[in-house]
This record gives structure tokens, C-alpha cells and sequence, in this order.
């Protein structure tokens, strides 16, 4: 075992001991991009001349950005990746698929892998106890064109998590309350690693909403140990033969810290930064316009049916809209086997089919002037949603729900 | 080598979707109209008037956010020399690099808006001129330093047929 989980990972792929802060080159397990990162990364690989990939098996492209397409020249960026994939035979996942972080952890990455995707929310997979971070197309040309990359060995902040969650608050209000904590640069160039008893109390849906913000207080990686609830989860899905154990570290971290998930209440982060949070108590009223449920970070099938919860036989508020995109199309159709949709739809909910939609401002929900959003996503830049002059509140589905029914920010606890 | 230009001062955290808005998204592969939006909701005044030479001068957690390369691609092509930063998200740094715009990592107090000033990037040194403060930046982590050196990661691969890190198996087929 070694001091951290993010060193035992780099160990067994480097062969030998290492240290934080030192650079070491990797072999990469899987490397990734979307058709916003993409069609830079095909021109990168144009230009370092190679003329085939060196694992197309290892090498995913996902159309889920602005998908299906809003503009021709999206459009033409779309024929550029499809075009590319048929060349290469790298694997393309297209229109309706779902949003590439979502499908990667569904259907590729595997516990103790080294993932690279051209997407800063790649440290998703940091759940399934493999390291994964976002880097940019050139650097995923490259990987593409020779299967390595750089890495600085990072240095780890250690959650140690105890106890469990209170009625209506969950994994998204943990990481918003840490990232309030150390603040949006806190864990910068570091790995998070997250441990203790508290662990074993977290689905995977929990962990995937946990690693996925990680990049939200600059870390490199969120890394949850690959564990019983990690088999069960590749089970799940037909994939047992992927499971490998990854423990946690067992030396000490750089910097250690503890929460206890019962001291946790329902969070919300203001605008313009993920690290402006405050318990909802305080943002209590706030007329919303826009509601959404959905993205990378809250898109999962627990995430609907907790909606669903709230939704049973009531309506969205006039003067709120809800916006529910589920992950992936396989989330998409668990949903609706387990009746899920209907209950969403008939209390007045727009579906869109899985993509990013509205979450980074290219389609299918921007703002208009002076708008609110509340959304289960994870950034409320300026602008992130298409339009300057409109504000982003980031919070858990339970919070969505609550506020979607209210048509003002609202305490799920006090809702249902 | 000694790069000279004017201060564009901005504040903390500036996020990529301050620098490259997800909103000209269609513009990803039409960068020289991309380019007129560079930084826009930051400073609406930036795209039009910054000169070949200058300086974007950031807070903390400079380009914090996606890792759209877009980002230090368009401040790159806008003429910008050099960003100077309190410190730098990680995913911009290297793509920053990568396509050879150099990042400096120092206390960016004493820098005011609209000042000219003087990089020397072989000794480390910022100096507003004429006759202003004199700032050290930290230097690059190595890696970093060749592949600027080399004017960008596809160009540093191609010239030393993988990572200019052969004994640490950076070489590549
Ligand atoms: S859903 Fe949002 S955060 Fe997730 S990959 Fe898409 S744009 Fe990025």
C-alpha cells in the first residue's frame, strides 16, 4: 500500500516509488474528448504529423456539448470529429448519448486507471478510484498520438469523512460545503482523497457528484478508494471484470481533514463563484426563474427519483420553468422504466434529451437578462450560461426540487 | 529573452468562461472572429485596444474553470506576451504552455493598470518601467520550461521525439 491513493496509482503504472512534486511520464489507460475541446485535438494531431493512433480502443470522442447542434459551424465541427473517429477507429459516441463524463465512468473507466480527457470535469472518475483529470487538446493530442503524458505527482489533502447524511441533504451539499471551506483555489495542483467510515455510507451516484466537482477548488483529482460499493456499481452495470481494489492511503497526507456528513446542511452556492456558499436557510425566497436538473455533477437516475420525490402529483410553479436532462441515454432509460419521467412531465417539467444543454451557455436553456437560474450543476461563472447579465445558483436536487415548486429558493426540508 | 508592454489589470479568480464565453462557442474554429470577444466579459474594452506586447495581468486562480485551450489561445493571438498572475489554475497553466504563451507566477500588488512594463524571462525579473518596482517571478518547473523553450508541446515532441524526459521513459515511439 502506499502513503496516498493517488501515489499507489502512479507507483504500479510507473514501477517504481515516487514522490509529490516530482514529474514523471505515464502510459494513459483512456484519454477522452467532447466536440468543444475536440476539433482543436484533431488539429493538434494533424500537426504532430501521426498518421494512426496508437490504441484507438483507448482513445473516446463524445458529441454532447452543443448536441444536437445549434449552429452550422457546430455542425461542421461535429462532421470533423465523426469523420476522425471513422479514420482512426477511435470510439464515437454521438448525439443522444449523454454527457461524456457520465458515459466514460458508465462504460470505460475502471478502478486504478490513469484517464486524461480534454474536459475539466474528467476528475469524475476520480469515484471509481481511478485517477482522472482534465487537461487540454494539445496535451490529449498528444496522448492520443503517443499514449503518454506528463504528470506532477501531486500532493493529497485527505477528507477523512464520518457519520451519515440528515434527511435532504446529500453528496452535493458535502462538496459545496468543503469547496465554501477552503475556498476555490484551496486544493490547487493537489489530489483530494477521501476516506474514513463516512465512505462506505456514499453511493456511487454520491461519490460521481463528489469527484466530479473536485476541479472546483483547483484540485487535480478527487480519488474515493475502489471498495464493495464500486463492485457492486460495475456489477450494476455488466462490468464486475473491470473491478480491481484501490485502498486508500496509509501514510499521512499533506494535509488532513474531517467532516462528518450529519453536521452537513442543505447548501447553496452563490453568484459568480462556486465558493460563495451559504445554507440555504439564508438564501431563503429568492424568486428563480429557471430551474435544472441535470449535467455531469447531478444527472443520475437517484438524482431524478429524488426530484420525482417531491414532484408526485404537485406543479412546478408558474413562474419557474424546470429543465430535467438526464446524463445519458442509459439513465434516460432507467427513468422512465421506474416511471420516473411521467411523474416529472406531468407536473410540468421540459425533458431534453442527454446532453450538456444549457449548463456551459451554448443552447437549450440560456438566461435572458436579469434572470435566476437554480441549477444542480457545478459552476456559476459570469456567463457561464450564455448570457452575462444573468445569475447561477448551484445546489443539490433536493434544493431544485423544493425550489422549483416554491418558484423562489426553498428548503427542502421544509417542502416535503 | 526580454518581452516589453502595457499592464491589463484584472481581478481574482477570471475563469475561462470570462476569457473564452461559452456563448461564441460556434466561433471555436473561426478564432480570428473568436478573438474580437477575448476576455469581453471581463473588459469590454480589452479585445479592441490591447497592443502587441502587453501583459494580462491577473489576481489569484487565473483562468480557473473548463479546459478549453480557446482560453490562452485567444490571449495569445490578441498579442498578449505574457500573463503575470498571483497564481494560476492548473489546467490553463499547462494548455498556456503548450501553445507557448509564457506564465509568471509573482505578487501582481504592485503592477498598476495601464503601466509599462518589462519582462526578462531568462533572469526572472519584472520591472514597471521607467524606473519602477523590480519583481521577481518564480521560475517555471523545468518540463514546462523546455516545452516553452521549444515554442509549444507539439513542436517540443517533435523535436525531441517525446517529452525532453527520456530517462524518465518520456521518449515516444
Ligand atoms: S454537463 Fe456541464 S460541466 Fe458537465 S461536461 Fe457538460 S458542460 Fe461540462
Amino acid at each position: 500500500m502506499a502513503e496516498t491513493l493517488v501515489k499507489g496509482i502512479i507507483e504500479k503504472k510507473a514501477g517504481r516509488t515516487v514522490e509529490a512534486g516530482e514529474i514523471v511520464v505515464v502510459d494513459v489507460d483512456l484519454c477522452y474528448l467532447q466536440d468543444g475541446t475536440g476539433p482543436l485535438t484533431v488539429r493538434q494531431v494533424e500537426k504532430l504529423g501521426a498518421d494512426r493512433l496508437v490504441d484507438p480502443e483507448r482513445v473516446a470522442v463524445f458529441i454532447d456539448h452543443a448536441s444536437p447542434s445549434c449552429h452550422k459551424s457546430l455542425s461542421n465541427d461535429h462532421v470533423t470529429l465523426r469523420d476522425f473517429t471513422r479514420k482512426t477507429g477511435a470510439r464515437l459516441y454521438d448525439v443522444g448519448d449523454g454527457v461524456c463524463h457520465q458515459v466514460a465512468c458508465e462504460e470505460l473507466v475502471k478502478p486504478g486507471q490513469i484517464v486524461i480527457g480534454a474536459d475539466s470535469h474528467t476528475c469524475m472518475g476520480g469515484a471509481l478510484g481511478a485517477l482522472a483529470t482534465g487537461m487540454g487538446s494539445t496535451d490529449v493530442a498528444v496522448i492520443m498520438a503517443h499514449g503518454k503524458t506528463w504528470l506532477r505527482v501531486p500532493e493529497t489533502l485527505r477528507i477523512h469523512l464520518s457519520g451519515s447524511f440528515k434527511d435532504w441533504v446529500g453528496a452535493k451539499d458535502l462538496i459545496l460545503h468543503l469547496i465554501g471551506q477552503i475556498g476555490a483555489d484551496g486544493a490547487t495542483y493537489r489530489a483530494l482523497e477521501f476516506c474514513g467510515t463516512g465512505v462506505t455510507n456514499l453511493t456511487m451516484e454520491d461519490r460521481l457528484t463528489i469527484a466530479n466537482m473536485a476541479v472546483e477548488c483547483g484540485a487535480k483529482a478527487g480519488l474515493f478508494p475502489s471498495d464493495d460499493t464500486t463492485r457492486e456499481y460495475l456489477k450494476s452495470l455488466g462490468r464486475e471484470g473491470d473491478y480491481s481494489p484501490v485502498p486508500s492511503g496509509d501514510g499521512p497526507a499533506d494535509e488532513e481533514m474531517e467532516i462528518d456528513l450529519g453536521s452537513l446542511e442543505p447548501t447553496v452556492s452563490l453568484p459568480h463563484t462556486v465558493d460563495n456558499t451559504k445554507p440555504v436557510g439564508e438564501v431563503l425566497g429568492l424568486p428563480i426563474q429557471q430551474v435544472v436538473v441535470g449535467t455531469c455533477t447531478n444527472g443520475r437516475e437517484g438524482d431524478l427519483a429524488l426530484l420525482a420525490k417531491f414532484l408526485r402529483g404537485k406543479k412546478v410553479h408558474p413562474n419557474t420553468r424546470l429543465l430535467i436532462i438526464p446524463a445519458s441515454r442509459r439513465v434516460y432509460l432507467n427513468a422512465l422504466k421506474e416511471g420516473t419521467m411521467e411523474v416529472l412531465i406531468r407536473a410540468g417539467a421540459a425533458i431534453i434529451s442527454p446532453t450538456c444543454g444549457p449548463c456551459m451557455g451554448v443552447h437549450a436553456g440560456i438566461l435572458g437578462d436579469g434572470e435566476r437560474c437554480l441549477s444542480t450543476q457545478n459552476r456559476n461563472f459570469k456567463g457561464r450560461m450564455g448570457n452575462p447579465e444573468s445569475e447561477i445558483y448551484l445546489a443539490s436536487p433536493a434544493v431544485a426540487a423544493a425550489t422549483a415548486l416554491r418558484g423562489c429558493i426553498a428548503d427542502p426540508r421544509e417542502v416535503l | 529573452m526580454i518581452l516589453k508592454g502595457r499592464v491589463w489589470k484584472f481581478g481574482d479568480d477570471i475563469s475561462t468562461d470570462l476569457i473564452a464565453p461559452g456563448r461564441y462557442f460556434h466561433l471555436r474554429s473561426n478564432l480570428d472572429e473568436f478573438v474580437k470577444h477575448v476576455l469581453e466579459d471581463a473588459n469590454p474594452d480589452f479585445a479592441g485596444r490591447v497592443k502587441p506586447g502587453d501583459f494580462v495581468v491577473g489576481g489569484k486562480n487565473f483562468g480557473l474553470g473548463s479546459s478549453r485551450e480557446h482560453a490562452p489561445l485567444l490571449i495569445k493571438m490578441a498579442g498578449v506576451s505574457a500573463v503575470v498572475a498571483k497564481s494560476v489554475a492548473r489546467i490553463f497553466f499547462r494548455n498556456a504552455i503548450n501553445i507557448g504563451l509564457p506564465v509568471l507566477i509573482c505578487d501582481t500588488d504592485p503592477l498598476p493598470d495601464g503601466a509599462l512594463l518589462e519582462a526578462d524571462l531568462a533572469n526572472g525579473q519584472l520591472q514597471v518601467l521607467p524606473k519602477g518596482r523590480r519583481i521577481e517571478f518564480s521560475p517555471l518547473p523545468d518540463v514546462m520550461l523546455r516545452i516553452l523553450q521549444d515554442g509549444g508541446l507539439v513542436d517540443h515532441i517533435k523535436k525531441n521525439k517525446g517529452f525532453g524526459l527520456a530517462d524518465q521513459g518520456g521518449d515516444v515511439r
